[in-house]
């Protein structure tokens, strides 16, 4: 279980999350929503421990987040940031195997998960191009490995689907619900509504960095609350599994 | 820091080129015919090459350090102000008539003690990387300005002649008690750097993500800033102000690596030794009417060098 009771975060002076309290549980693919500026990527940052709440605690399994060794959190938490950021041009095999150092063992044992996070990703064939060469959904997915190949209970994913084509984010979202299905929590930034409704077990909807919602994505994201928070009024087509959003 | 191929290969040719270096000279020497050879090699150019491959060990590997550090292949440890906090206490000492053999370089590493101290009470709590090179930049300029001042305000021409030749930096007539010096510091340098590699490889993914990995970042500074304090602090008390390798050599040999930083010390510090090494033979044997100083052949060796790269960037080659 990762649970955030009662926080309160402020950056640059300005208040980004207001007592905001969710207990994630693992096995399930989370989303957290909510329109800009409402501290979606903020409430990310401090469940996985790289913002320290000012008010409030962030707990892992009932201890708090803060007590934990930084290696010890990193092996239970995989961060993908949303900039994906590569300073090196080094091979896609490199760069996936960087996962393990919280294990410091991409040489020794670590090497079967590296390889079959790579597999997982549908990376073998890449693994030895320079990162430089791969296309955005390329580098989406190796990205993604190399916080699989951690092996992480929990995998915190900020905005993962933005830049992908549709058959990129089907498959990343196939991987991730899999995680999920073998028992690891996944939570994501997710701006896509659709998205959201379609593919998550539980979305949290933020406003101004309180949470406005939070519930199945059915209840979540309904029509009313989109309205409340979003100010547009939209209506649900479809059916549960294979909804789409049309405004007015 | 990790064995690879890279290292290997350097470290086979640093071995073939330490006793060419001993050879080389404005008298070359042959050991067998030229008279009191053992004592020129063993008192004049085995302290003189073992200096070079140990400043420029230290150059390299601190490059490569504060390159995966900034994540920016422009990086020069020379920038974040310890070198120049370093000079300007070896500045000090001349301009204080202190002429002791041991004044110079006591000073000098006072010079680059202040400047890390300096630097890691500006930047050091929250060790965000924005802050520590603004902070070292700032050092590096203040530094400079004080050292222009004690030149503009020496007491002679003598005075002001012996801070503009020393601050070229040199490994001319440097005898046994420098290598003591400067071995170990850069040595225990060097450790800091292999002590800082996982943190640096994270880094890779820019510093949020590192931190998710595991790496804390004040921790991380403090290996960097003692490390390039002890290899870049040692290197200008003995030696003055070595200026590019640090730029330089951690260009040439990321392509033959991975390209993690971590994997870029060794070879970077094999390379940088292999640099100095060779320049200083060269300031040796050109048939100058004064011995070129080390500092000058590197930076007319080093700045072509980095217009290249900086072209090659501007076509996206690197």
């Amino acid at each position: 279980m990762l649970a955030a009771q009662d926080i309160t975060v402020t950056r640059g002076g300005h208040p980004a999350l207001h007592g905001v309290t969710a207990a994630l549980r693992p096995g399930m693919v989370t989303a957290i929503c909510g329109p800009n500026g409402a501290g979606k990527s903020t409430l990310l940052a401090t469940l996985a421990g790289l913002l320290k709440p000012q008010g409030g605690t962030v707990a892992l399994d009932g201890a708090p987040l803060a007590a934990l060794p930084p290696r010890a959190r990193a092996r239970a938490i995989g961060f993908l940031p949303q900039a994906g950021e590569v300073a090196w041009d080094m091979a896609v095999a490199q760069l996936v195997a960087l996962g393990r150092l919280p294990h410091g063992d991409a040489q020794g044992a670590g090497r079967a998960r590296i390889d079959a996070a790579l597999a997982a990703m549908a990376l073998e064939p890449l693994a030895a191009r320079p990162v430089s060469r791969l296309s955005g959904g390329e580098r989406a997915r190796v990205l993604l490995a190399r916080v699989l190949a951690g092996d992480p209970r929990w995998i915190l994913a900020d905005e993962p689907l933005a830049a992908l084509d549709l058959a990129h984010q089907i498959a990343l979202l196939a991987r991730l619900r899999e995680a999920a299905r073998d028992g690891a929590g996944v939570v994501l930034v997710v701006h896509d509504l659709a998205l959201a409704m379609n593919h998550a077990d539980r979305v949290l909807v933020l406003d101004r960095g309180r949470l406005a919602a939070d519930g199945p994505a059915g209840e979540a994201l309904a029509e009313e609350v989109i309205a409340r928070v979003w100010g547009v009024d939209v209506r649900w087509l479809g059916e549960p599994g294979a909804r789409a959003l049309v405004t007015g | 820091m990790t064995l690879n191929r890279a290292s290997v290969v350097l470290a086979l040719l640093l071995l073939a080129a330490v006793p060419l270096s001993l050879l080389a000279g404005r008298v070359w020497i042959d050991p067998w015919t030229t008279p009191n050879a053992a004592v020129v090699l063993m008192e004049l150019r085995l302290p003189r090459a073992v200096l070079a491959v140990v400043i420029g060990a230290g150059l390299g590997a601190a490059g490569a350090a504060m390159q995966g550090y900034l994540r920016n292949p422009l990086a020069d440890p020379g920038l974040f102000g310890i070198a120049p906090g370093a000079a300007l206490g070896a500045v000090l000492a001349i301009f204080l008539g202190l002429t002791g053999p041991w004044f110079l370089p006591l000073f000098a590493l006072a010079g680059a003690a202040s400047a890390m101290a300096l630097l890691a009470l500006i930047a050091g709590r929250s060790g965000g990387i924005a802050l520590f090179t603004l902070a070292g930049m700032m050092l590096a300029s203040l530094t400079g300005a004080l050292t222009s001042l004690l030149i503009s305000f020496a007491p002679n021409a003598f005075a002001v002649a012996e801070i503009v030749t020393w601050l070229m930096g040199a490994l001319t007539d440097r005898s046994w008690p420098d290598v003591w010096l400067a071995a170990p510091l850069t040595l225990a340098g060097i450790v800091c750097f292999a002590m800082a590699g996982r943190g640096l490889d994270a880094l890779t993914l820019g510093e949020a993500a590192a931190r998710s990995l595991g790496m804390e970042p004040a921790r991380l500074q403090a290996w960097l800033i003692a490390g390039v304090g002890l290899a870049i602090g040692s290197g200008v008390a003995v030696a003055g102000v070595v200026s590019f390798v640090g730029l330089v050599v951690p260009h040439l040999v990321r392509p033959l690596t991975d390209r993690r930083p971590s994997s870029l010390l060794l070879p970077s510090a094999l390379a940088g030794a292999l640099l100095v090494l060779v320049a200083d033979c060269l300031c040796r044997i050109l048939p100058l009417v004064t011995e070129l100083r080390l500092g000058i052949a590197l930076s007319l060796l080093g700045a072509p060098f980095f217009l290249v790269l900086l072209l090659r960037m501007r076509r996206g080659l690197v």
